[in-house]
């Protein structure tokens, strides 16, 4: 699977020895789609490196490929070429340490909200006793105490969202692949998840890549923060050195914050072109 | 409308959800909201039949030749007879066994079979075709073969109900394999899900509603491939009394029988109802 793509400069394939090694490494990744007997290419010449800990968040405008780039790293379909490393080993397929909140939901319609979030530990073989009270931990943790025995459909497009996040977290994942998970909550609900993500983050040494199409989200949450253009093309790559915890009222007046703002609306504005 | 103050009342003892969530509260609904509708609907059903067996009764005779159209009490005095003397009794549950092994067999075979080869991509488009060629094919027509091949015994009645049930089952049942949501597959491949867990956990429940679908309709079939049987070679069973009854003219009989035949099919139309409430549960999101 590794080496056999030759220009690399000998890579090898348990790259233990390259210095700050990240949690995952993405070398000229590239995904394509047929279509007919023509390819869309969704992602060319993708390279990034996330660092352990680190709260990457991935900005760019609708169908740069940033789902395309999270369903890759998450193992759920492979490259057309170039490869993925997690943790130095080549990513073959998905993995429990890797949680991925996928855009769309994947709640399973018959089961109720319990069940659901209880379900990669159900599937991990653990006992309904502890699952259960672990599934009633996080559900009242993303606000949804009450509604334990309601179906996905009998629940709001947010709630089902927060259900999701739920069911993700239930898995304990070392990497967190969150895919515009806050899109469809009111501003108030989505402070206090992002409030949450954070406590869930720091200190922790989990690493979080987090897509949005939010400047200001962004900002409030990223230690980097990429903007991919066409084609996952990366058009700005930053460090967020805002001190923490960032008050959402008070870090929007810190001239960093704006200057920041400015640069990465002007880089997503760029790749509009 | 009456219900909106109760549900006022009740509010004090409502659960409140975090976050801004619906507020559940008790419903407090009469026998009226509960109850009304159906309780209307009945009224008119009853009040229907009385009045077509009243005009169907007074009409007979002065009207209409009831060597042709029969009557209701000609009905029921044949009824009678049949019931006293045991006739009636011994060739429904002659027609029942034949309708439930053969739903049972047809079922079971179509939805084993559709679980084995509808998951298999190839299999299933190689074979697609053929299937479709024989399931097209009127049941009614196999009859002669089946006669051939199994005599005229009870065997052909419950085979013949059989293959009208297994196709429906079976097609039904796969469709609902195909169209099972891979988002959700993928979601158990992302908790480390096996094949295995992919088959019980996402692929049957998903495919359940294909399988009832497939179950409720295939109901009536059964009672038609049994029915059919008994009417083209048979000493016994509700068929063999219309044919029967028909070659003595006795529309009586014929329509006695039909009575009953109809009576089997509104029992196994509630057995569907029954199945239907079980799925109703939930329902696909996209639903
Ligand atoms: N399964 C697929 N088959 C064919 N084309 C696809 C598929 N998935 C994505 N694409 C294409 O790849 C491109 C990138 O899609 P992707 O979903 O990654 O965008 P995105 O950046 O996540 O957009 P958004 O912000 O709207 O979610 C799009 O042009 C899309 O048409
Ligand atoms: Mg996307």
């Amino acid at each position: 699977m590794s080496a056999t793509t030759a220009p690399t400069p000998a890579p090898g394939p348990a790259t233990a020895g390259t210095e700050a090694d990240g949690v995952l490494e993405v070398r000229d990744l590239a995904k394509h789609f047929p279509k007919g007997d023509q390819d869309l290419v969704a992602l060319r010449e993708f390279s990034i490196t996330v660092r352990p800990g680190q709260f990457l968040v991935l900005l760019g405008r609708s169908g740069c490929g940033k789902s395309t780039l999270l369903n890759l790293m998450a193992g759920l379909t492979r490259p057309t070429s170039g490869q993925i490393l997690y943790r130095g080993s080549a990513l073959t397929g998905p993995s429990t340490e890797i949680g991925y909140l996928t855009q769309h939901d994947t709640l399973m319609p018959w089961r109720d909200v319990t069940r659901n979030v209880e379900m990669p530990r159900e599937l991990r073989g653990q006992d309904k006793r502890s699952r259960r009270q672990e599934a009633q931990r996080l559900i009242e943790l993303v606000g949804l105490g009450g509604f334990e025995h309601h179906f996905p459909r009998e629940l709001s497009g947010g709630m089902r969202r927060r259900a999701s996040l739920a069911r993700m977290l239930a898995a304990d994942p070392e990497t967190l692949l969150l895919d515009e998970p806050f899109g469809a909550l009111d501003a108030q609900l989505r402070t206090e998840l992002q409030g949450e993500l954070l406590r869930l983050w720091q200190g922790t040494g989990r690493t979080v890549v987090f897509v949005t199409h939010d400047i200001e989200e962004a900002l409030l949450l990223a230690d980097r923060v990429v903007v991919l253009g066409p084609v996952g093309s990366v058009l700005l790559d930053v460090e967020v050195d805002l001190a923490r915890p960032r008050d959402p009222d008070e870090v929007r007046v810190d001239p960093r914050f704006v200057a920041l703002h400015k640069s990465l609306s002007a880089a997503l504005k760029e790749g509009a072109r | 409308m009456t219900a909106t103050t109760g549900a006022v009342a009740g509010a004090g003892a409502g659960t409140e959800a975090g976050a801004g969530g619906p507020l559940q509260v008790q419903a407090a609904r009469g026998f009226r909201d509960k109850h009304g509708r159906t309780t209307t609907v009945w009224a008119w059903r009853t009040a229907l039949l009385v009045a077509l067996v009243a005009v169907w009764q007074v009409l007979s005779g002065p009207v209409l030749d009831p060597q042709y159209v029969s009557s209701p009490l000609g009905i029921w005095d044949r009824l009678a007879d049949w019931v006293a003397d045991g006739t009636l009794w011994t060739n429904t549950w002659i027609t029942i066994q034949e309708i439930v092994l053969g739903f049972v067999l047809g079922a079971g075979a179509g939805a084993v079979l559709a679980y084995l080869i509808a998951p298999i991509r190839v299999v299933w488009t190689i074979l697609d075709p053929y299937v479709m060629a024989l399931y097209a094919i009127p049941k009614v027509a196999l009859a002669p073969l089946f006669i051939v091949w199994f005599g005229i015994g009870t065997d052909m009645k419950v085979l013949l109900a059989a293959v009208s049930v297994f196709f429906l089952v079976f097609i039904n049942t796969a469709a609902g394999v195909h169209q099972v949501d891979p988002a959700l597959i993928d979601a158990v491949r992302l908790m480390n899900g096996s094949r295995r867990d992919i088959a019980l956990k996402v692929v049957l429940p998903a495919s359940m509603t294909g399988l009832l679908t497939g179950l409720r309709v295939s109901i009536p079939y059964a009672l038609i491939g049994a029915v059919i049987g008994e009417l083209v070679a048979s000493n016994r069973g509700l068929g063999f009394l219309i044919s029967d009854s028909s070659a003595k003219f006795d529309t009586d009989g014929v329509f006695a029988t039909l009575l009953v035949l109809s009576a089997i099919a509104m029992v196994l139309n509630g057995l569907v109802g029954l199945i239907d409430a079980r799925t109703s549960r939930w329902k696909p999101l996209d639903a």
